[in-house]
């Protein structure tokens, strides 16, 4: 059974039809890059699949659980991070992650918010404001609140935009670590980013699939990765 | 760490973790100790100054609920804006959603929040009790239901304020949509208003639109009468207000 399913995905906004026809099954075990210029798709996508937003037709599923019909249950499985990582400001990171843990019922709320500011590096800021962190920092709040459950499925919208070549490969680290045991989704435009952290590759355009193969499929296409994305894009 | 779920419902877990980080989200800044500050002097200055609370010489608080519906009007919009403008200025409202939570429970979270909150202001007001108990004889019965009144208004007030709160995200406009849909349920059944309406509906359409305004329906409890009419209307206007901006979010 595939960890993440969306069946025949479509979502318009108005007159703009945002999302269309979008199917595709992720396993345990990928990292699926979700690559795709601005306004293309993708955020839409994960909305929907996150339940955030409704489709217009078709379906999706998080751990064999369709979003639209029993949505709190298959919220208990996933993780997001919505695009810019929005957290509570006035919150320290700890009191956040409390909060996250506290609402998601977990049992053993202290232990994991504390593993979690481990896992993420977060220690050192853990009793900060959100608000005064740094844009590193703020991202990988953001990646904590996601994972401090230990879903099955993770759906990240660009987790490592705005950071830099440090932070970006910690955050691929983390990542990496915990990617056998989970369905991932993750977004993003850097091209680079699919041969660090991918096994797998969605290029999505004018909200179409237009290329679904694996990693080592999608690099053979050529040295010049920004000449095949234009390729699909244009 | 594992994967497996825990045990316990979700659904309770939810919701007291929404309405306790509600609650302490009030106590975050100094705003709520301004709020509280603010309510205490009024209502305390409003009840001696302007409705000559001691210069009456009776001992009751009659004079002091008089101008609760005005400074619910005014505050409960003051303490109701964050409650959803906040999330959507922040984008922390799309976390929210898809969090194992469902927009009833994380409403219900909110409202009762902040409606404990207006409670703390109320009971920081008991002094003007405790000194009416000390300079004369007082009906505890009849201070207690102004009281229960009083908190029943806010309730009111602050089911108009959530929902003026889930239709933006800009806490300033939440604050006067609020304000000014309270301010009309102030109004009706002030005299110049119902003189206004008289002219234009007749004196008997006049009498059951003031039914509809909040001081009609304080006025009971002030008398020391826990009515169930007045309770229903402030109750309904408050889980009105809860229901639509739960209702707004959800199809936001």
């Amino acid at each position: 059974m595939a960890l993440i399913e969306a069946k025949n995905l479509r979502k318009a906004y108005g007159e703009l039809l945002a999302v269309r026809d979008v199917s595709f099954a992720v396993d345990r075990g990928e990292v699926v890059g979700f690559l795709g210029p601005n306004g293309a798709g993708k955020s839409t996508t994960m909305k929907l699949l996150t339940g955030h937003l409704r489709a217009d037709a078709g379906s999706a599923s998080v751990a064999g659980l369709d979003v639209a019909d029993d949505p709190v249950e298959a919220k208990r499985r996933l993780g997001y991070s919505p695009e810019g990582a929005p957290a509570y400001g006035e919150m320290t990171v700890r009191e956040f992650l409390r909060f996250a843990a506290d609402l998601r019922g977990l049992d053993d709320a202290a232990e994991r918010v504390r593993a979690t500011l481990d896992l993420c590096r977060l220690g050192e800021v853990a009793g900060q404001d959100v608000d005064t962190l740094s844009k590193g920092y703020r991202m990988r709040v953001g990646f904590a609140q996601a994972v401090i459950h230990d879903p099955e499925t993770l759906i990240l919208d660009e987790p490592t935009d705005g950071l830099d070549p440090n932070q970006k490969h910690e955050v691929r680290r983390i990542l990496k670590d915990m990617a056998a045991r989970k369905a991932v989704i993750v977004s993003t435009h850097i091209l680079e980013e699919v041969g660090e952290l991918c096994t797998r590759v969605i290029v999505i355009a004018r909200g179409e699939i237009r290329c679904d193969e694996s990693r080592e499929k999608f690099l053979a296409r050529g040295a010049d990765l920004n000449a095949v994305f234009r390729q699909f894009t244009a | 760490m594992n994967a497996a779920p825990s045990a316990r419902p979700p659904v309770a877990a939810a919701f007291r973790a929404v309405l306790r980080r509600e609650f302490a989200g009030f106590f975050r800044t100094p705003l709520a100790y301004v709020f509280l500050a603010v309510f205490n002097a009024f209502a305390v200055s409003l009840a001696f100054f302007v409705g000559g609370l001691y210069e009456s010489g009776v001992a009751s608080l009659d004079r002091f609920f008089l101008y609760h519906p005005w400074l619910w009007a005014f505050l409960a919009p003051a303490a109701g804006a964050r409650l959803w403008a906040e999330e959507r200025r922040q984008g922390t409202l799309e976390l929210l959603l898809t969090w194992p939570v469902t927009v009833w429970q994380a409403a219900l979270g909110k409202f009762l929040a902040a409606w404990l909150f207006l409670a703390c202001a109320l009971v920081i007001t008991l002094p003007v009790a405790f000194t009416v108990g000390w300079l004369g004889d007082p009906d505890a019965g009849v201070i207690a239901a102004g009281y229960v009144g009083s908190l029943l208004c806010a309730g009111a007030c602050l089911g108009v304020a959530a929902v003026a709160s889930a239709l933006t995200r800009s806490q300033v406009i939440a604050f006067v949509t609020g304000f000014l849909g309270c301010f009309i349920l102030v109004l009706v059944g002030y005299g110049v208003f119902d003189e206004l309406l008289s002219g234009a509906l007749g004196s008997a359409a006049v009498d059951e639109v003031r039914r509809l305004g909040l001081w009609r329906n304080l006025e009971p409890f002030t008398l020391g009468l826990l009515d169930a009419r007045p309770a229903a209307y402030f109750l309904s206007v408050a889980f009105a207000g809860l229901g639509l901006s739960a209702i707004v979010i959800e199809r936001r």
